[in-house]
């Protein structure tokens, strides 16, 4: 169905049914408990889950199967972003065009840095997008101000043009996004007792969004072209001797996530309109590489887990302060409430970049193909454990054959 | 006029004359050994046919087209086809898929952008593919990685990437260096087979005087870059000039 296979279907519904379900999932715990903030599913956080879930899907069909590691995609985030924001000043408050702008632009300007680029691989391709990256951060503050808005970013006013829509709505406020007539932000809240629930335009106008990327992104794995990128990382000089150019190839990919990561640069303007050079800051393009390494590079479902997994972390840990985790421990005895809460100290609120960094190396050294790897561990351990307890059932030794990326 | 025409090549490196005035010319359907001492110049000779390097003066020209200055994918797309001497091949992938790339070169040119199709539709090719290891007893292997494959089996797959192009020709660099006895006799066998169902042109580049002779139809004697002689094998065996150059080599 769908012209994918019996597994990658599977993996495509589980998907949908994460993204459909995220808003109650991500919200397992009762509003009033302690536990509370470790809560997720509020629109703000869920829309960054999922943005930069397809900003490493993207990332990954470069790094993953080619191998080529950009260390300058963040480069294209922001572009996509300055793109959006500008179709909404020019344009309309519909976010499709904007969207549309956004991985044209995108993709326009990731096809001459990887063609510049791509004349190199290892390490002085990374260090030509770095630096790539790098020049347009800086330009983004000097010469291009009067585009970026320099340091104060590029927002929207009632001074804008839109010729397809108002200046400003009948109270003189600037217009906010929209999807046909639907206000991006708009949302409702579900209670259900001790629980409850936010429904959003944003999350779930995003969430579309990603399922359709990762179909895609499933599609272009399974694909020739796809075969073709991971020859390319296995081993160009048989390529070249096979009949192949693998420089289109590679370029191809870089086009491609470059697309993708406009995309989520203009989905980001698309839940808050405003844009800044700091998105496309180094940092942040060594934050897509560590989410796709961090969830296992190469897979399909990878990249979703680690950015997941980094942007909650982000989220949830950086708020966690000494006084909360006084709160946790508050029942024992008072010298070890103290000791805990020192020890914890480095590793909460402004200190979770060292948690990530820890959680990095931990799985780095242990499970170098990131969390996918460790869930197959896993499996796999479950499944031996449970066919020694039972009898040996012919036909259940689910040797599914393996696919390349699951 | 050969498929194959080289003619008054030359290549040096710095002060090194590696090949000097070298003609050669290979005939449609045969299979041409060229041998000689290490160091002879072979593997430039062969590096000059397949585009990894332009001699100082000369020409090929294969099938009556120049090859020089194109790069090696074209000089593939061609029709002629290399096999190295360590093998080489997509280790992360496996043995099928080895084989369907091959294919894919041949019929969709150096680049096509074929990037939403499944390959499990492609199923032309996948039955090339397959037909290609069934043929060299590889169909059992076809799921295997091809890192995992011993080396007789590698140079098995190799020869399969190679084959199911059909090339007009085929190009072997010392296909048994470094192989044990038995090794190098399964690999004899192999190309004998090739060279019987499919009646390909092959040239062979050797070390081993022992392999060429059960192979080739007619052999050049290459030494310090130069064409001592060439004739049919049992020539060869007996003459003087190449006893000088193989001068205290056993296989002689
Ligand atoms: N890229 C190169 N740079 C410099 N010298 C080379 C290069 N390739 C080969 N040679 C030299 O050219 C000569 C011929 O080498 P080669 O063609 O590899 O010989 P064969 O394959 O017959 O053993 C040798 O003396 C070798 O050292
Ligand atoms: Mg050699």
């Amino acid at each position: 169905m769908l012209g994918l296979n019996k597994a990658d279907l599977r993996l495509f519904l589980i998907v949908i049914a994460m993204l459909v379900f995220a808003p109650i999932l991500l919200n397992p715990f009762p509003d009033t408990s302690g536990m509370a903030q470790f809560n997720a599913g509020y629109p703000d956080l869920m829309q960054k889950l999922v943005i930069f879930g397809i900003f490493a899907i993207g990332f990954n069909i470069l790094f993953g199967l080619t191998g080529y590691l950009s260390f300058g995609h963040a480069a294209f985030l922001g572009i996509g972003s300055y793109t959006g924001v500008w179709m909404m000043k020019l344009l309309t408050m519909n976010v499709i065009p904007a969207l549309i702008a956004s991985v044209v632009v995108a993709g326009a300007v990731s096809l001459l840095i990887g063609y510049v680029s791509l004349r190199r691989s290892g390490i002085y391709f990374s260090i030509l997008t770095l630096a790539f990256a790098q020049m347009f951060y800086s330009l983004a503050y000097s010469v291009l101000t009067p585009i970026t808005g320099g340091e104060s970013g590029l927002s929207l006013s009632t001074d804008d043009p839109r010729i397809f829509g108002v200046q400003a709505t009948d109270g003189g406020n600037i217009p906010v996004p929209t999807v046909f007539g639907l206000d991006m932000s708009h949302a409702v809240t579900l209670d259900f007792g001790a629980w409850s629930f936010t429904i959003s335009t944003g999350y779930y106008f995003a969430a579309i969004i990603m399922a359709l990327a990762f179909y895609l992104a499933v599609r272009i794995f399974r694909s020739p072209f796809g075969l073709m990128l991971r020859a390319v990382k296995s081993n160009q000089n048989r390529m070249n001797y096979t009949g192949l150019n693998p420089r289109p190839y590679t370029l191809a990919a870089f086009v491609i996530s470059g697309m993708y990561a406009g995309l989520a640069g203009g989905l980001m303007v698309a839940m808050d309109p405003l844009a800044g050079a700091e998105r496309m800051l180094w940092t942040a393009s060594g934050e897509v590489v560590l989410m796709t390494i961090l969830g296992g590079a190469g897979t399909l479902i990878g990249p979703i887990l680690g950015a997941g997994l980094i942007k909650y972390l982000e989220s949830i840990v950086s708020t966690i302060n000494d006084s909360v985790v006084h709160g946790w421990f508050a029942p024992l005895p008072d010298w070890l409430e103290n000791t805990l809460v020192t020890v914890l100290h480095p590793f909460i609120g402004k200190g979770w970049h060292l948690t990530l960094g820890l959680v990095f190396v931990l799985v780095v050294c242990f499970l170098p193909g990131g969390i996918v790897e460790g869930g197959k561990k896993l499996g796999n351990l479950f499944r031996r454990k449970r066919s020694n307890g039972d009898a040996p059932t012919p036909g259940t030794g689910s040797t599914t054959a393996e696919q390349p990326g699951e | 006029m050969g498929i194959l025409e080289v003619s008054g090549v030359n290549k040096r490196f710095g002060g090194l004359q590696a090949l000097g005035d070298v003609n050669l010319s290979v005939a449609e359907g045969s299979c041409h050994a060229i041998i000689g001492p290490n160091g002879a110049g072979k593997s430039t000779l062969l590096n000059c046919l397949v585009g990894k390097l332009i001699p100082d003066s000369g020409t090929v020209t294969f099938d009556g087209q120049s090859v020089l200055g194109k790069k090696p994918f074209e000089i593939n797309q061609m029709g002629i086809s290399r096999v190295f001497q360590t093998p080489e091949i997509f280790g992360d992938l496996t043995v099928l898929e080895n084989t369907l790339i091959p294919c894919f070169a041949k019929r969709d040119g150096v680049f096509r952008m074929h990037a939403i199709e499944s390959i499990a539709h492609e199923a032309d090719l996948l039955a090339q593919a397959e037909g290609m290891l069934e043929e060299l007893g590889m169909i059992d292997k076809r799921n295997m990685h091809a890192a995992s494959l011993s080396r007789g089996d590698k140079r098995r797959l190799e020869m399969a990437m190679s084959l199911v192009q059909n090339p007009r020709l085929l190009l072997l660099d010392e296909p048994t260096a470094g192989m044990a006895r038995a090794d190098t006799n399964n690999t004899i066998d192999l190309l004998k087979q090739i060279k019987e169902m499919r009646n390909i042109t092959m040239a062979i580049i050797e070390h081993d005087m022992h392999v060429v002779f059960s192979l080739s139809d007619r052999i050049t004697v290459l030494a310090q870059g130069t064409p001592l002689v060439e004739d049919l094998p049992e020539n060869i065996k007996g003459n003087p000039k190449v006893r000088e150059a193989y001068l205290g080599e056993a296989q002689v």
